[in-house]
């Protein structure tokens, strides 16, 4: 490994191509730590945000006029303003309205720190288009078969859950794959409220060493392969739900 | 068609390769901003008093003035373009702006960017506000605590590294002075000479600022690279505010006791 570290500070010295975030080992830390960050982020605001895009079309579909309208007003609320003044408006406006705790050092901090409103704000953000993309799959699924199901005595959430749902998912993939595509990509928005993801790491690694064009290679990159990990695994996801004949 | 486009295609590159060709031969800014009849100073707007905004949000203070300075050398009219520290050093190599008196540390590997002028105009260290309440002493207390921060200040990777602080850096100030307040983290470290002008604000009553000040470096204005001739006319206009004491004048105009570094380069240059 010492030998790699060392051929990468040489490229340095003979090229001018300035890697420290390999050779160096507080940046090569504070980089890992940064992938990780937005690896922990990724997985979390895009298994919440699916499970609040499910949710959310059951309810929009709810008996209850309030509920249908509640869900409508969420949905509009957040896709109709930029995941950036989301983050902001949470971390600012609401997270200094919210009680504090005492922390290790007898201070007193906001109960929720900028790694979990991030997780908050995007998955909430994410979780608007994904309503919109159930919703969507569900208006595919024919009434003849809801139909189907109810004259066979099936209780409306047992419909959602074992008829409606698994076939809407089928049809509404390729649209959420795209979401969930952008979700990984505004994840770098969180640097905003110094949620340290790495964006945010290699800004500082770039101000540090003054390499911007190498970070900039880089951090494209990095989002290159880790966007295209996700879309391998949904690509697949998508073949292994086929159901031959059904949707084509 | 399509000979046609191949023929479009020479000439761009022909014109390109002579644009290549010609630009070496009358690269002087200083030409440029004659033409123009505009001076472009990149500064700071969110770092009282060195630059900052008015209630009208015009930008003004410390650095501002010393470029309106250059500009009434040149006699021309000056433009602020606010830039931060993290993109200040693009700005000046794209040509955003002509000159850059932006708070910056002059460092050796900043030099190989831009190009710094000889002698230094200025100078600050590094220090935190930190609430009183903490009763921090030393910069190891800070250890495993969460600290505020600029995103691009050169003393975070310092801070983080060496005495352990875990760093919280925001795009400017203003968001780090309100999580700050907010109690996001426990102090916000800084350049020494912006923490006092912010102590002096009623709303930072309950802060200081506690521990040593450390790093004091020198600050460097900055032309882009190449700019031989510019680089010269500002090292001569430095030496001027040294010596007829310009600085310390600002700094008493601004609110700043007269620091060290300005007093010490008036005396070298009478």
């Amino acid at each position: 490994m010492e030998a790699i570290y060392e051929w990468f500070r040489l490229l340095y010295d003979n090229t001018g191509i300035n890697l420290p975030f390999i050779y160096d080992s507080y940046d090569r830390g504070r980089m890992i730590s940064g992938f990780f960050m937005t690896v922990k982020l990724s997985v979390l605001c895009l298994v919440l945000s699916v499970i609040i895009g499910m949710a959310g079309a059951w309810l929009q579909n709810s008996p209850l006029k309030w509920t249908r309208r509640i869900v409508n007003g969420y949905i509009q609320l957040f896709r109709n303003t930029p995941p950036l003044v989301q983050l902001y408006f949470f971390y600012f406006a609401i997270g200094t309205m919210l009680p504090k705790v005492t922390n290790d050092w007898g201070g007193q901090e906001p109960i929720l720190g900028g790694f979990a409103w991030a997780v908050i704000s995007l998955s909430f953000f994410a979780g608007a288009y994904n309503v919109e993309i159930f919703r969507s799959g569900l208006e595919a699924v024919p009434d003849s078969t809801v139909e189907a199901a109810e004259a066979l005595g099936f209780s409306r959430f047992h419909i959602y859950k074992d008829i409606t749902l698994p076939l809407a998912i089928r049809v509404a993939l390729p649209a959420l794959n795209n979401n969930l595509v952008n979700l990984v990509k505004t994840t770098t928005l969180a640097y905003a409220i110094a949620v340290p993801e790495m964006l945010y790491e290699a800004n500082q690694i770039w101000s540090d060493n003054v390499n911007v064009t190498e970070m900039m290679v880089f951090m494209l990159l990095v989002y290159f392969v880790l966007v295209g990990v996700l879309v391998w695994g949904m690509n697949r996801w998508e073949r292994a739900l086929k159901i031959p004949g059904f949707g084509a | 068609m399509i000979n046609k486009f191949l023929k479009g295609l020479t000439t761009a590159v022909a014109l390109g390769a002579f644009a290549f060709a010609a630009v070496p031969a009358q690269a002087d800014v200083l030409d440029d901003i004659k033409e123009r009849g505009v001076l472009r100073v990149g500064v700071k707007a969110d770092y009282k008093p060195y630059g900052f905004r008015d209630t009208s949000g015009a930008i003004i203070g410390i650095e501002p003035d010393l470029a309106q300075d250059v500009a009434d050398k040149l006699g021309v009219a000056v433009e602020f373009i606010p830039v931060v520290s993290s993109n200040r050093m693009q700005f000046l190599e794209q040509g955003k702006v002509d000159l850059m008196i932006a708070t910056m540390t002059d460092k050796p590997d900043r030099r190989k960017v831009v190009s710094i002028v000889d002698p230094n105009y200025y100078s600050s260290g590094t220090n935190i506000l930190a609430a009183k309440s903490f009763g921090f002493t030393a910069w190891e207390d800070l250890r495993g605590k969460p600290v505020c921060g600029i995103q691009g200040a050169f003393y975070n990777k310092k801070t983080g590294r060496d005495f352990g602080a875990n760093i919280v850096a925001f795009k400017g100030t203003a968001e780090a002075y309100a999580a700050l307040q907010a109690g996001n983290c426990v102090g916000f470290v800084y350049d020494d000479s912006s923490i006092i002008a912010s102590l002096a604000q009623p709303q930072w009553s309950d802060y200081e600022m506690p521990l040593p000040t450390i790093d004091d470096a020198p600050w460097g204005l900055a032309v882009k690279l190449g700019e031989e001739g510019f680089n010269t006319l500002m090292s001569e206009m430095i030496v001027e505010w040294h010596k007829s004491g310009r600085i310390l004048e600002l700094e008493t105009k601004w609110g700043v006791e007269n620091t060290p570094f300005a007093t010490a380069m008036n005396a070298k240059y009478q």
